[in-house]
Protein backbone atom coordinates (compact mmCIF):
# COMPACT_ATOMS: atom_id res chain seq x y z
CA UNK A 1 0.00 0.00 0.00
CA UNK A 2 1.43 3.43 -0.60
CA UNK A 3 2.32 5.42 2.07
CA UNK A 4 0.03 8.54 1.06
CA UNK A 5 -2.60 5.97 1.71
CA UNK A 6 -1.65 4.95 4.86
CA UNK A 7 -0.25 8.59 5.76
CA UNK A 8 -3.52 9.85 5.18
CA UNK A 9 -4.85 7.92 7.89
CA UNK A 10 -2.14 9.20 10.09
CA UNK A 11 -3.42 12.62 8.99
CA UNK A 12 -7.02 12.22 9.55
CA UNK A 13 -6.18 11.04 13.63
CA UNK A 14 -3.39 13.85 13.96
CA UNK A 15 -5.87 16.51 12.78
CA UNK A 16 -8.92 15.80 14.03
CA UNK A 17 -7.95 14.25 17.45
CA UNK A 18 -4.70 14.91 18.22
CA UNK A 19 -0.96 13.64 18.05
CA UNK A 20 -1.73 11.49 21.45
CA UNK A 21 -4.57 9.47 19.95
CA UNK A 22 -3.04 8.83 17.07
CA UNK A 23 0.25 7.43 18.46
CA UNK A 24 -2.41 5.71 20.72
CA UNK A 25 -3.47 4.17 17.12
CA UNK A 26 -0.21 2.99 16.27
CA UNK A 27 0.71 1.64 18.78
CA UNK A 28 -2.08 -0.45 18.61
CA UNK A 29 -1.42 -1.21 15.24
CA UNK A 30 2.12 -2.04 15.67
CA UNK A 31 3.45 0.82 13.31
CA UNK A 32 6.89 1.48 14.70
CA UNK A 33 8.07 4.64 14.79
CA UNK A 34 4.25 5.76 14.54
CA UNK A 35 5.00 7.61 11.14
CA UNK A 36 4.23 6.89 7.35
CA UNK A 37 6.29 8.58 4.70
CA UNK A 38 4.20 9.98 2.28
CA UNK A 39 6.62 8.50 -1.00
CA UNK A 40 7.51 5.41 0.80
CA UNK A 41 5.71 1.67 0.57
CA UNK A 42 4.10 -0.50 2.81
CA UNK A 43 3.43 -3.92 3.30
CA UNK A 44 -0.52 -4.15 2.52
CA UNK A 45 -0.82 -5.62 5.86
CA UNK A 46 -0.54 -2.19 7.39
CA UNK A 47 -3.22 -0.31 6.72
CA UNK A 48 -6.17 -2.57 7.42
CA UNK A 49 -4.28 -2.88 10.85
CA UNK A 50 -4.32 1.09 11.18
CA UNK A 51 -8.07 0.90 10.37
CA UNK A 52 -8.95 -1.67 13.19
CA UNK A 53 -6.81 0.07 15.35
CA UNK A 54 -8.54 3.74 14.66
CA UNK A 55 -12.14 1.67 15.32
CA UNK A 56 -10.77 0.40 18.44
CA UNK A 57 -9.52 3.51 19.90
CA UNK A 58 -12.20 5.76 18.43
CA UNK A 59 -14.67 3.47 19.54
CA UNK A 60 -16.33 4.03 16.14
CA UNK A 61 -17.90 1.39 13.26
CA UNK A 62 -15.38 0.73 10.80
CA UNK A 63 -17.66 2.47 8.15
CA UNK A 64 -18.35 5.77 10.21
CA UNK A 65 -14.34 6.20 9.84
CA UNK A 66 -14.42 5.42 6.83
CA UNK A 67 -16.95 8.05 5.74
CA UNK A 68 -15.65 10.56 7.79
CA UNK A 69 -12.04 9.76 6.45
CA UNK A 70 -13.46 10.62 2.81
CA UNK A 71 -14.60 13.67 4.53
CA UNK A 72 -11.50 14.71 5.68
CA UNK A 73 -9.73 13.83 2.52
CA UNK A 74 -11.80 16.84 0.45
CA UNK A 75 -13.29 19.42 3.03
CA UNK A 76 -9.56 19.92 5.55
CA UNK A 77 -7.63 22.98 4.71
CA UNK A 78 -4.32 20.42 5.36
CA UNK A 79 -5.73 18.37 2.46
CA UNK A 80 -6.78 21.35 -0.08
CA UNK A 81 -4.28 19.76 -2.76
CA UNK A 82 -6.55 16.47 -2.58
CA UNK A 83 -9.91 19.07 -3.56
CA UNK A 84 -8.33 20.95 -5.88
CA UNK A 85 -6.85 17.65 -7.87
CA UNK A 86 -10.55 16.19 -8.14
CA UNK A 87 -11.63 19.72 -9.11
CA UNK A 88 -9.65 19.04 -12.62
CA UNK A 89 -11.69 16.37 -12.88
CA UNK A 90 -14.62 18.38 -14.60
CA UNK A 91 -16.30 21.49 -14.32
CA UNK A 92 -20.08 20.24 -12.63
CA UNK A 93 -20.75 17.49 -10.41
CA UNK A 94 -21.95 15.03 -13.31
CA UNK A 95 -18.53 15.93 -15.01
CA UNK A 96 -16.49 15.24 -11.85
CA UNK A 97 -18.87 11.75 -11.33
CA UNK A 98 -17.76 10.58 -14.89
CA UNK A 99 -14.40 11.50 -14.20
CA UNK A 100 -14.03 9.28 -11.39
CA UNK A 101 -13.51 6.34 -13.72
CA UNK A 102 -10.12 7.94 -14.52
CA UNK A 103 -9.03 8.30 -11.40
CA UNK A 104 -6.58 5.50 -10.37
CA UNK A 105 -5.29 6.48 -14.04
CA UNK A 106 -4.92 10.21 -12.77
CA UNK A 107 -3.16 9.23 -9.77
CA UNK A 108 -0.89 7.00 -11.30
CA UNK A 109 0.02 10.04 -13.65
CA UNK A 110 0.70 12.24 -10.89
CA UNK A 111 2.82 9.08 -8.60
CA UNK A 112 4.00 6.26 -10.55
CA UNK A 113 3.31 3.39 -7.86
CA UNK A 114 0.43 5.12 -6.33
CA UNK A 115 -2.13 2.22 -6.96
CA UNK A 116 -5.88 3.26 -6.06
CA UNK A 117 -8.92 0.97 -6.15
CA UNK A 118 -10.82 1.08 -9.25
CA UNK A 119 -13.65 2.60 -9.44
CA UNK A 120 -16.65 2.39 -12.41
CA UNK A 121 -19.55 4.79 -13.26
CA UNK A 122 -22.84 3.39 -14.42
CA UNK A 123 -25.53 5.82 -15.47
CA UNK A 124 -29.03 5.07 -15.25
CA UNK A 125 -32.56 6.99 -16.12
CA UNK A 126 -33.63 9.98 -14.21
CA UNK A 127 -30.62 11.18 -12.66
CA UNK A 128 -29.56 8.01 -10.44
CA UNK A 129 -26.04 6.83 -10.99
CA UNK A 130 -24.17 3.61 -9.35
CA UNK A 131 -20.59 4.09 -8.36
CA UNK A 132 -19.23 0.64 -8.04
CA UNK A 133 -15.86 0.65 -5.90
CA UNK A 134 -13.62 -2.21 -5.50
CA UNK A 135 -12.56 -2.50 -2.30
CA UNK A 136 -8.80 -3.95 -1.08
CA UNK A 137 -9.78 -2.84 2.07
CA UNK A 138 -13.35 -2.81 3.46
CA UNK A 139 -14.63 0.43 3.43
CA UNK A 140 -13.85 2.15 0.44
CA UNK A 141 -17.37 2.51 -0.28
CA UNK A 142 -17.93 4.43 2.78
CA UNK A 143 -14.91 6.74 2.44
CA UNK A 144 -16.38 7.50 -1.46
CA UNK A 145 -19.59 8.48 0.22
CA UNK A 146 -17.56 10.96 2.23
CA UNK A 147 -15.82 12.31 -0.66
CA UNK A 148 -19.12 12.68 -3.20
CA UNK A 149 -20.88 14.51 -0.05
CA UNK A 150 -18.33 16.97 0.07
CA UNK A 151 -17.71 17.17 -3.41
CA UNK A 152 -21.55 17.63 -4.30
CA UNK A 153 -21.31 20.59 -1.73
CA UNK A 154 -18.13 22.01 -3.47
CA UNK A 155 -20.01 21.96 -6.29
CA UNK A 156 -23.15 23.24 -5.41
CA UNK A 157 -25.01 20.46 -6.54
CA UNK A 158 -27.78 18.29 -4.27
CA UNK A 159 -27.54 14.56 -4.72
CA UNK A 160 -28.56 12.06 -2.12
CA UNK A 161 -26.17 8.99 -1.36
CA UNK A 162 -26.74 5.50 0.39
CA UNK A 163 -24.32 2.56 0.31
CA UNK A 164 -26.06 -0.11 -1.53
CA UNK A 165 -24.01 -3.25 -0.53
CA UNK A 166 -21.04 -4.48 -0.22
CA UNK A 167 -20.50 -7.84 -1.67
CA UNK A 168 -16.93 -9.26 -1.33
CA UNK A 169 -14.44 -7.09 -2.72
CA UNK A 170 -16.79 -4.82 -4.15
CA UNK A 171 -18.63 -2.24 -2.78
CA UNK A 172 -21.21 0.37 -4.49
CA UNK A 173 -22.91 3.59 -3.79
CA UNK A 174 -26.20 4.16 -5.08
CA UNK A 175 -26.48 8.12 -6.41
CA UNK A 176 -29.12 10.30 -6.96
CA UNK A 177 -28.57 13.95 -8.51
CA UNK A 178 -31.57 15.54 -7.78
CA UNK A 179 -30.17 19.20 -8.89
CA UNK A 180 -27.01 20.35 -10.29
CA UNK A 181 -27.43 23.89 -9.41
CA UNK A 182 -28.71 23.71 -5.99
CA UNK A 183 -26.13 26.21 -4.75
CA UNK A 184 -23.61 28.46 -5.45
CA UNK A 185 -20.46 25.96 -4.43
CA UNK A 186 -17.10 26.78 -3.51
CA UNK A 187 -15.11 28.72 -6.30
CA UNK A 188 -12.48 26.67 -7.96
CA UNK A 189 -9.79 29.13 -9.66
CA UNK A 190 -7.42 26.93 -11.78
CA UNK A 191 -4.35 29.26 -11.48
CA UNK A 192 -4.12 29.44 -7.63
CA UNK A 193 -1.87 26.55 -5.46
CA UNK A 194 -3.06 24.90 -2.69
CA UNK A 195 -0.34 25.46 -0.22
CA UNK B 1 -8.48 30.40 -29.06
CA UNK B 2 -8.44 31.62 -32.91
CA UNK B 3 -9.02 34.63 -34.85
CA UNK B 4 -9.54 35.17 -38.23
CA UNK B 5 -8.21 37.66 -41.00
CA UNK B 6 -9.70 39.08 -44.01
CA UNK B 7 -7.09 39.08 -46.88
CA UNK B 8 -6.04 42.71 -45.45
CA UNK B 9 -4.26 40.97 -42.05
CA UNK B 10 -7.91 42.87 -40.58
CA UNK B 11 -9.16 40.56 -37.47
CA UNK B 12 -12.98 39.53 -38.35
CA UNK B 13 -13.30 37.11 -35.35
CA UNK B 14 -11.78 36.60 -32.30
CA UNK B 15 -12.70 33.06 -30.14
CA UNK B 16 -14.12 34.67 -26.69
CA UNK B 17 -10.88 33.50 -24.67
CA UNK B 18 -8.77 35.50 -27.17
CA UNK B 19 -10.59 38.38 -26.33
CA UNK B 20 -10.22 37.76 -22.97
CA UNK B 21 -6.94 38.55 -22.75
CA UNK B 22 -7.87 42.36 -23.79
CA UNK B 23 -11.17 43.23 -22.63
CA UNK B 24 -10.66 46.25 -23.23
CA UNK B 25 -9.07 45.83 -26.68
CA UNK B 26 -11.94 44.87 -28.96
CA UNK B 27 -9.61 43.22 -31.69
CA UNK B 28 -12.03 42.64 -34.41
CA UNK B 29 -11.84 45.26 -37.16
CA UNK B 30 -7.89 45.72 -35.95
CA UNK B 31 -5.09 44.32 -38.05
CA UNK B 32 -3.46 41.23 -37.10
CA UNK B 33 0.01 43.02 -36.73
CA UNK B 34 -1.15 45.42 -34.47
CA UNK B 35 -2.46 43.40 -32.13
CA UNK B 36 0.52 41.04 -32.50
CA UNK B 37 4.25 41.12 -32.86
CA UNK B 38 5.86 38.31 -34.06
CA UNK B 39 8.61 36.88 -32.29
CA UNK B 40 9.39 34.36 -34.32
CA UNK B 41 10.31 33.46 -37.17
CA UNK B 42 11.91 37.36 -37.40
CA UNK B 43 11.73 39.89 -39.93
CA UNK B 44 7.64 39.77 -40.52
CA UNK B 45 6.59 43.01 -40.30
CA UNK B 46 4.01 43.46 -43.46
CA UNK B 47 0.98 40.94 -43.78
CA UNK B 48 2.88 39.43 -46.96
CA UNK B 49 5.36 38.12 -45.45
CA UNK B 50 3.17 36.76 -42.75
CA UNK B 51 0.94 35.00 -45.42
CA UNK B 52 4.55 33.25 -46.11
CA UNK B 53 4.82 32.19 -43.00
CA UNK B 54 1.79 29.99 -43.15
CA UNK B 55 1.83 26.47 -41.86
CA UNK B 56 4.84 27.50 -39.26
CA UNK B 57 4.73 27.84 -35.56
CA UNK B 58 4.96 31.43 -34.79
CA UNK B 59 5.30 33.02 -31.57
CA UNK B 60 3.79 35.78 -30.50
CA UNK B 61 3.32 38.38 -27.92
CA UNK B 62 0.18 40.28 -27.71
CA UNK B 63 0.48 43.83 -27.07
CA UNK B 64 -0.99 45.56 -24.33
CA UNK B 65 -0.69 44.44 -20.61
CA UNK B 66 -0.32 41.71 -18.84
CA UNK B 67 1.91 40.58 -21.60
CA UNK B 68 0.81 37.74 -23.18
CA UNK B 69 3.35 35.46 -25.31
CA UNK B 70 1.56 33.52 -27.10
CA UNK B 71 1.99 30.25 -29.64
CA UNK B 72 0.24 30.28 -33.00
CA UNK B 73 -0.39 28.85 -36.24
CA UNK B 74 -1.78 30.41 -39.29
CA UNK B 75 -3.76 28.55 -42.24
CA UNK B 76 -5.72 29.68 -45.11
CA UNK B 77 -9.20 29.35 -45.12
CA UNK B 78 -11.40 29.72 -48.26
CA UNK B 79 -11.42 33.10 -49.86
CA UNK B 80 -8.39 34.54 -48.67
CA UNK B 81 -9.57 34.22 -45.21
CA UNK B 82 -7.10 32.92 -42.63
CA UNK B 83 -7.00 31.21 -39.68
CA UNK B 84 -5.13 31.57 -36.49
CA UNK B 85 -4.59 28.88 -33.96
CA UNK B 86 -3.44 30.28 -30.65
CA UNK B 87 -2.40 28.57 -27.59
CA UNK B 88 -0.44 29.66 -24.33
CA UNK B 89 2.00 26.80 -24.94
CA UNK B 90 4.15 26.14 -22.16
CA UNK B 91 3.03 29.87 -20.44
CA UNK B 92 -0.24 28.01 -19.60
CA UNK B 93 0.32 28.36 -16.01
CA UNK B 94 1.23 32.07 -16.50
CA UNK B 95 -2.06 32.16 -18.87
CA UNK B 96 -4.62 30.88 -16.37
CA UNK B 97 -3.20 33.12 -13.59
CA UNK B 98 -3.26 36.14 -15.25
CA UNK B 99 -6.17 35.79 -16.86
CA UNK B 100 -8.57 34.41 -14.46
CA UNK B 101 -9.42 31.14 -17.11
CA UNK B 102 -11.44 28.55 -16.27
CA UNK B 103 -12.18 24.89 -17.59
CA UNK B 104 -15.01 26.61 -20.14
CA UNK B 105 -12.17 28.90 -21.50
CA UNK B 106 -10.21 26.00 -23.26
CA UNK B 107 -11.64 23.65 -25.93
CA UNK B 108 -12.98 20.40 -25.26
CA UNK B 109 -10.00 18.93 -27.13
CA UNK B 110 -7.41 21.62 -25.66
CA UNK B 111 -5.29 19.79 -23.33
CA UNK B 112 -4.64 22.62 -21.34
CA UNK B 113 -6.57 21.62 -18.57
CA UNK B 114 -4.73 18.10 -17.79
CA UNK B 115 -1.48 19.83 -18.71
CA UNK B 116 -2.51 22.22 -15.41
CA UNK B 117 -3.84 19.20 -13.31
CA UNK B 118 -0.27 17.43 -13.96
CA UNK B 119 1.74 20.06 -13.14
CA UNK B 120 -0.24 20.66 -9.72
CA UNK B 121 -0.10 17.16 -9.31
CA UNK B 122 3.48 16.52 -10.01
CA UNK B 123 4.51 19.44 -7.81
CA UNK B 124 2.31 17.97 -5.08
CA UNK B 125 4.21 14.74 -5.42
CA UNK B 126 7.55 16.69 -5.79
CA UNK B 127 7.35 18.49 -2.29
CA UNK B 128 6.21 15.56 -0.30
CA UNK B 129 9.26 13.88 -1.75
CA UNK B 130 11.45 16.71 -0.90
CA UNK B 131 10.24 17.29 2.72
CA UNK B 132 11.28 13.22 2.52
CA UNK B 133 14.80 13.92 1.38
CA UNK B 134 14.92 16.79 4.13
CA UNK B 135 14.10 14.39 6.75
CA UNK B 136 16.21 11.49 5.45
CA UNK B 137 19.39 13.83 5.42
CA UNK B 138 18.64 14.84 8.85
CA UNK B 139 18.13 11.64 9.86
CA UNK B 140 21.62 10.54 7.98
CA UNK B 141 23.48 13.59 9.63
CA UNK B 142 21.89 12.13 13.12
CA UNK B 143 23.55 8.69 12.46
CA UNK B 144 26.70 10.14 11.71
CA UNK B 145 26.85 11.49 15.15
CA UNK B 146 25.65 8.72 16.69
CA UNK B 147 28.07 6.45 14.96
CA UNK B 148 30.37 4.93 17.26
CA UNK B 149 33.52 3.85 15.04
CA UNK B 150 36.32 6.44 13.73
CA UNK B 151 36.12 6.31 9.71
CA UNK B 152 40.14 6.59 9.13
CA UNK B 153 40.81 3.24 11.11
CA UNK B 154 37.68 1.66 11.96
CA UNK B 155 37.95 1.62 15.75
CA UNK B 156 35.80 2.82 18.35
CA UNK B 157 35.40 6.76 18.17
CA UNK B 158 35.53 8.83 21.69
CA UNK B 159 31.67 8.71 21.83
CA UNK B 160 31.62 4.74 22.06
CA UNK B 161 34.77 4.64 24.82
CA UNK B 162 32.64 7.50 26.86
CA UNK B 163 29.64 4.99 26.78
CA UNK B 164 31.87 1.93 27.42
CA UNK B 165 34.03 3.99 30.15
CA UNK B 166 30.99 4.81 32.03
CA UNK B 167 28.97 1.62 31.80
CA UNK B 168 32.33 -0.01 33.28
CA UNK B 169 31.56 2.70 36.50
CA UNK B 170 28.10 2.32 36.68
CA UNK B 171 29.34 -1.25 37.22
CA UNK B 172 31.75 -0.97 39.67
CA UNK B 173 34.05 -3.20 37.54
CA UNK B 174 37.68 -3.37 37.89
CA UNK B 175 39.45 -2.49 34.73
CA UNK B 176 42.54 -0.69 33.64
CA UNK B 177 42.25 2.46 30.83
CA UNK B 178 45.66 2.77 28.67
CA UNK B 179 45.83 6.07 27.10
CA UNK B 180 48.09 6.00 24.09
CA UNK B 181 50.16 8.75 22.34
CA UNK B 182 52.40 8.06 19.15
CA UNK B 183 55.82 9.56 19.41
CA UNK B 184 57.60 10.94 15.95
CA UNK B 185 53.88 10.36 14.03
CA UNK B 186 54.15 14.49 13.29
CA UNK B 187 57.30 13.80 11.51
CA UNK B 188 55.89 11.14 9.37
CA UNK B 189 53.21 13.83 8.28
CA UNK B 190 55.72 16.45 7.60
CA UNK B 191 57.85 14.38 5.89
CA UNK B 192 55.83 12.05 3.80
CA UNK B 193 53.07 13.61 3.15
CA UNK B 194 49.05 12.82 5.09
CA UNK B 195 48.75 9.66 2.91
CA UNK B 196 51.49 7.97 4.35
CA UNK B 197 49.93 9.60 8.41
CA UNK B 198 46.71 8.19 7.30
CA UNK B 199 48.40 4.40 6.71
CA UNK B 200 50.83 4.72 9.29
CA UNK B 201 47.85 5.07 11.72
CA UNK B 202 45.67 2.32 10.21
CA UNK B 203 48.47 0.05 10.48
CA UNK B 204 48.80 1.23 14.14
CA UNK B 205 45.00 1.06 14.93
CA UNK B 206 45.41 -3.28 13.52
CA UNK B 207 48.11 -3.87 15.86
CA UNK B 208 46.36 -2.42 18.76
CA UNK B 209 43.69 -4.64 17.73
CA UNK B 210 45.93 -7.76 17.51
CA UNK B 211 47.36 -7.11 21.25
CA UNK B 212 44.46 -6.81 22.70
CA UNK B 213 41.43 -8.60 23.46
CA UNK B 214 38.52 -9.15 21.34
CA UNK B 215 36.42 -7.98 25.16
CA UNK B 216 38.31 -4.54 24.75
CA UNK B 217 37.85 -1.27 23.65
CA UNK B 218 40.21 0.09 21.20
CA UNK B 219 39.48 3.62 20.42
CA UNK B 220 40.86 6.53 18.54
CA UNK B 221 40.33 9.71 20.62
CA UNK B 222 42.65 12.03 18.60
CA UNK B 223 44.47 12.88 15.91
CA UNK B 224 47.10 10.37 16.67
CA UNK B 225 45.85 9.49 20.41
CA UNK B 226 44.72 5.89 20.99
CA UNK B 227 42.86 4.86 24.37
CA UNK B 228 42.44 1.15 25.18
CA UNK B 229 40.03 -0.08 27.73
CA UNK B 230 40.73 -3.61 29.59
CA UNK B 231 37.98 -4.77 31.62
CA UNK B 232 38.82 -7.28 34.22
CA UNK B 233 42.11 -7.05 34.74
CA UNK B 234 43.73 -8.65 37.38
CA UNK B 235 47.16 -8.45 37.25
CA UNK B 236 49.00 -5.58 36.66
CA UNK B 237 52.00 -8.06 35.16
CA UNK B 238 49.53 -8.21 32.16
CA UNK B 239 49.29 -4.51 31.87
CA UNK B 240 52.49 -4.31 31.47
CA UNK B 241 53.21 -6.87 28.97
CA UNK B 242 50.21 -5.65 26.76
CA UNK B 243 51.45 -2.24 26.87
CA UNK B 244 54.70 -3.28 25.96
CA UNK B 245 53.96 -5.84 22.90
CA UNK B 246 52.18 -2.27 21.51
CA UNK B 247 55.43 -0.47 21.90
CA UNK B 248 56.98 -3.17 20.02
CA UNK B 249 54.65 -3.57 17.14
CA UNK B 250 54.26 0.25 16.77
CA UNK B 251 57.97 0.40 16.57
CA UNK B 252 58.45 -2.01 13.87
CA UNK B 253 59.09 0.18 10.76
CA UNK B 254 55.82 0.79 8.30
CA UNK B 255 57.24 0.80 4.54
CA UNK B 256 54.75 3.54 2.85
CA UNK B 257 55.94 3.86 -0.90
CA UNK B 258 59.67 3.78 -0.95
CA UNK B 259 59.86 5.22 2.82
CA UNK B 260 60.18 3.57 6.08
CA UNK B 261 58.11 5.90 8.64
CA UNK B 262 59.17 5.19 12.24
CA UNK B 263 57.64 5.78 15.04
CA UNK B 264 56.82 4.49 18.88
CA UNK B 265 54.32 5.29 21.35
CA UNK B 266 54.22 6.83 24.99
CA UNK B 267 51.53 5.08 27.18
CA UNK B 268 49.69 6.33 30.63
CA UNK B 269 48.09 3.46 32.15
CA UNK B 270 45.43 3.46 34.98
CA UNK B 271 44.39 0.47 36.86
CA UNK B 272 41.11 0.71 38.45
CA UNK B 273 39.94 -1.91 41.24
CA UNK B 274 36.98 -0.49 42.14
CA UNK B 275 35.38 1.90 40.27
CA UNK B 276 32.98 3.29 43.32
CA UNK B 277 32.77 7.18 43.39
CA UNK B 278 35.29 7.80 40.61
CA UNK B 279 34.26 9.51 37.41
CA UNK B 280 35.05 9.60 33.77
CA UNK B 281 36.83 12.86 34.10
CA UNK B 282 39.33 11.44 36.74
CA UNK B 283 40.15 8.24 35.28
CA UNK B 284 40.87 9.60 32.03
CA UNK B 285 42.66 12.27 33.83
CA UNK B 286 44.70 9.85 35.80
CA UNK B 287 45.80 7.99 32.57
CA UNK B 288 46.73 11.41 30.82
CA UNK B 289 49.15 12.35 33.92
CA UNK B 290 50.76 8.71 33.37
CA UNK B 291 51.06 9.52 29.70
CA UNK B 292 52.35 13.25 30.77
CA UNK B 293 55.19 11.42 32.83
CA UNK B 294 55.87 8.59 30.13
CA UNK B 295 56.75 11.69 28.04
CA UNK B 296 58.85 13.36 30.48
CA UNK B 297 60.78 10.36 30.98
CA UNK B 298 61.66 9.95 26.99
CA UNK B 299 58.83 8.60 25.02
CA UNK B 300 58.51 5.21 23.79
CA UNK B 301 57.17 3.46 27.45
CA UNK B 302 54.54 2.76 29.52
CA UNK B 303 54.05 4.36 33.10
CA UNK B 304 51.18 3.19 35.56
CA UNK B 305 49.50 6.08 37.41
CA UNK B 306 50.00 7.17 41.22
CA UNK B 307 49.11 10.05 43.34
CA UNK B 308 52.75 10.74 43.60
CA UNK B 309 53.34 11.37 39.77
CA UNK B 310 50.72 14.52 40.20
CA UNK B 311 53.07 16.50 42.20
CA UNK B 312 56.04 15.82 39.90
CA UNK B 313 53.72 16.40 37.16
CA UNK B 314 52.91 19.92 38.89
CA UNK B 315 56.22 20.94 39.48
CA UNK B 316 57.45 20.34 36.05
CA UNK B 317 54.87 21.76 33.02
CA UNK B 318 51.27 20.78 33.88
CA UNK B 319 49.83 18.45 30.69
CA UNK B 320 47.24 21.16 28.47
CA UNK B 321 44.44 18.59 29.01
CA UNK B 322 44.16 15.65 26.65
CA UNK B 323 45.56 16.67 23.46
CA UNK B 324 48.52 18.85 25.80
CA UNK B 325 51.37 16.20 24.60
CA UNK B 326 52.11 15.69 20.55
CA UNK B 327 54.95 13.67 19.54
Amino acid sequence: MHGLINRSFQNYVTDGYGLAVWQQVAARAGVAPPEFEAMLSYDDAVAPAVLDAMSAVLRRPRGEVMEDVGTYLVSHPNTEAVRRLLRFGGMGFEDFLHSLDDLPDRARMAVADLHLPAIELHGHAGGRYSLICDSPIAGVGHLMMGVLRVMADDYGALALLELEGCESGRETVRIQLIETDYADGRAFDLGARAS
Amino acid sequence: MHLTLDAQGIITHAGPTTQKLRPDMPLEGMSFLEAFSVKRPRGITSMAHLWQARHLKLHLEMRGTPPARLKGVLVSGAKGVGIVNLSFGISILDGVRDYALSNADFAATDLAIEMLYLVEAKSAAMEASRKLNLRLQGAKTVAEQQASTDTLTGLRNRRALDLRLEQLLAADAAFAVMHIDLDYFKAVNDTHGHAAGDHVLQVVAQAMLEETRASDTVARVGGDEFTVLLPEVNDIDVLESVGRRIIDRIEVPIPFGDAQCEISASIGTVWIQSSLKTTRETVMEKADIALYASKNKGRARQTFYSPDLRSSANSAAPPKGRNGQKG
